[in-house]
């Protein structure tokens, strides 16, 4: 799996982290994802779980947040479940950050579909502007991780900076994106070129009707 | 004759209208159900079977098969599951991210359909971690769903009791593997089971549970609607139906589109994605159906049917129908060779050759890259991508193997052309 983490100093983490609990929002929201899973089931709710645990560390933080090793144990004991398990699922899935990250996860996708479009340019332009792959850049802003395929291949090459696709990249606009996201400037989320989700640059080869009213097809079967 | 709107099932594909309820049954979601159930459970499963639906997920098994393998009588102790696959993570893939942020009433309408079809009690809609913004939606649309009556108690006042919950994944490529997918909705880590039991007979939690994929649960309530032959009228016998093609790399127009099953290649370039970067004469190869199916050089692919058979007669698939273009020029080598990493770092760490095989298939790749190394290596190469393949538990393992044998089979004068011009391996230092 992902390449190994320096995990934080434990009496450290464990003095800031130690008291950790679910804020009232996020308890309410807790309990509603327990309840999608038969009763006795509850340990089928640990991953919705530690997601949620992250985003609380990462109000708290500014950050995207991450799991320090007391915040698993929280959510294990929530759960009823042996701390292990939660463990195993912490560092099995890609998207629970075992380390601290900076206040914008930058995640350039450098699968094949994405490397065919162009995702070096995408990798120069973090680089250029002092980030680092695994590492945060020192004023705390952008983590950057080489990640893999993101599942937007016809956008292609796309960078998720925290919870929002960027698409379409080139050198340039992905320059311009980091340099919004650090001065706080509004940003595009999607294609950042003139172009409809999915649908071919320059405008539909199909379901044209569609562009301009909700058609209802059904009236010509 | 290539598809008319009318016939094509995902009409918001390209979200250019709203997702949501009203916007949804303006198009034809949610018309009458009640009506489609009546049709009866087994009934509904002879008439997926007779439509020729193959699964969508990559594998091509028949849908309506695999319906009937699931129990006719339940046990409340003893629920049947529908399991629907929404961990779209093979890399070119990118259509059930277009259904579910822009059709997510097709699913869950699907949903219900399917999981009355084989008794289930309930179904999970698994979708990946990093599809945030979809599963927001999909939340959305499934809320709006039980508000309107559609799923739940007594489901389009049909009298069938059913539930749809949503479970986000965190990013693992091999939960979309079904049995991963089971150990993963418990809360455990995503590590395949071995087979038998199959999932029909002891799934999640020990449940009968069928997995199916967004795209074949999706189209099936417009099936019904529209009858098993409409669906059976395109494409090629064995490979009915419509499909969602997404087209990336080295193409003028990148799109995601429904066509036809069996619509040829260069027919789908030239209609939907404007045709190959630099001209016909440019293409290198193409690899079409996601990346755990071998490539295919250009002049085999060019006129070639895009279908499960006609592909597989090329050595290839269509899996997810995801074609990857890649031009002249593409480092072919390095193009392989990022699967080959994307494989070493997705491999779960359960069965050996595939642990152990990834990581030294992609060292080797990286040497091949470079010519450094010795020809008789494409051999070993080779014959290691052998002994990963078919002895795993799952099917990461061949899917690792597949492109290497691929790039092999057919660019092996490339790989020698870079290690003649490398000079050969070179020693280790003394």
């Amino acid at each position: 799996m992902a390449d190994a983490v320096h995990i934080p100093d434990e009496a450290e983490t464990r003095a800031k982290w130690g008291g950790f609990a679910f804020n009232k929002a996020n308890k309410k929201t807790a309990d509603m994802y327990v309840a999608r899973y038969p009763a006795g089931r509850q340990q089928s709710a640990v991953m919705a779980l530690l997601d949620l645990a992250q985003r609380q560390v990462g109000e708290e933080t500014k950050t995207q947040g991450w799991l320090p090793v007391p915040v698993i144990e929280y959510v294990a004991a929530y759960l009823g479940m042996p701390y292990m398990r939660a463990y195993e699922v912490a560092t099995f899935y890609t998207m629970y950050n075992l380390a601290p990250v900076g206040r914008f996860h930058v995640q350039v996708c450098g699968t094949t579909p994405c490397m065919l479009r162009g995702s070096d340019d995408v990798m120069a332009a973090c680089k250029n502007r002092g980030l680092v792959k695994g590492g945060t850049t020192p004023d705390g802003l952008f983590t950057l991780t080489e990640v893999e395929c993101l599942g937007a291949c016809a956008n292609a090459p796309m960078v998720q900076i925290n919870d929002d696709n960027f698409e379409d990249l080139t050198y340039d606009s992905m320059s311009a994106l980091l340099d919004a996201l650090a001065n706080d400037k509004p940003v595009k989320i999607g294609p950042q070129i003139d172009r409809q989700t999915s649908c071919p640059e320059g405008g539909p080869t199909t379901l044209k009707e569609m562009v301009k009213a909700n058609h209802d097809y059904r009236k010509d079967w | 004759m290539s598809l008319q709107d009318k016939d094509r099932i995902f009409t918001n594909v390209h979200g250019f209208q709203p997702w949501n309820l009203k916007a949804a049954q303006k198009r034809g979601d949610w018309d009458k159900t009640a009506n489609l159930l009546k049709i009866g459970q087994d009934e509904i499963i002879e008439r997926i079977k007779a439509s020729g639906l193959r699964g969508r997920g990559g594998a091509g098994f028949p849908t309506g098969m695999k319906w009937s393998f699931m129990p006719k009588a339940p046990t409340p102790e003893r629920p049947n599951f529908l399991v629907i696959n929404a961990d779209e993570s093979e890399p070119g893939s990118c259509k059930d991210r277009e259904i579910i942020r822009h059709d997510p009433h097709k699913l869950i309408e699907g949903a219900l359909v399917a999981g009355f079809a084989m008794r289930a009690r309930a179904a999970y809609i698994y979708i990946r971690g990093e599809f945030i913004y979809e599963a927001k939606v999909l939340e959305a649309a499934v809320a709006e769903a039980y508000a309107a009556g559609l799923i739940g108690k007594n489901a389009c006042k049909s009298g069938y009791d059913f539930d749809v919950f949503v479970h986000r994944g965190a990013g693992a490529y091999i939960c979309g593997e079904e049995t991963a997918m089971i150990e993963s909705l418990e809360g455990k880590k995503g590590q395949p089971r071995l087979k038998p039991p199959f999932p029909a007979g002891a799934g999640l939690y020990g449940c009968p549970t069928t997995v199916n994929n967004v795209e074949s649960i999706s189209v099936a309530p417009t099936i019904l609607r529209r009858g098993p032959e409409w669906f059976a009228s395109f494409g090629n016998p064995n490979n009915a139906g419509t499909k969602l093609f997404q087209i990336s790399g080295h193409v003028n127009t990148p799109c995601v589109v429904e066509e036809a099953m069996s619509i040829p290649f260069r027919e789908l370039i030239e209609k939907h994605a404007g045709g190959i970067r630099g001209g016909w004469d440019n293409l290198l190869a193409v690899i079409p159906g996601g990346s755990s199916v071998p490539l295919v050089p250009a002049a085999q692919i060019m006129d070639a049917p895009m279908d499960f058979d006609g592909l597989k007669a090329l050595g290839s698939g269509l899996g997810t129908a995801a074609v990857i273009v890649m031009d002249k020029s593409t480092d072919i080598v390095r193009a392989i060779s990022r699967l080959s990493y994307f494989y070493k770092h997705e491999s779960c760490g359960q069965c050996t050759p595939c642990r152990e095989g990834t990581g030294w298939m992609w060292r080797v790749m990286e040497r091949l890259r470079e010519g450094n190394a010795d020809v008789s290596e494409i051999d070993t190469l080779f014959q290691v991508t052998k002994q990963v393949e078919g002895h795993t538990i799952c099917a990461l393992g061949d899917a690792a193997a597949w492109p290497i044998q691929g790039l092999i089979r057919h660019f092996r004068p490339e790989i020698e052309r870079r290690i003649a011009e490398h000079g050969g391996m070179l020693e280790a230092a003394e």
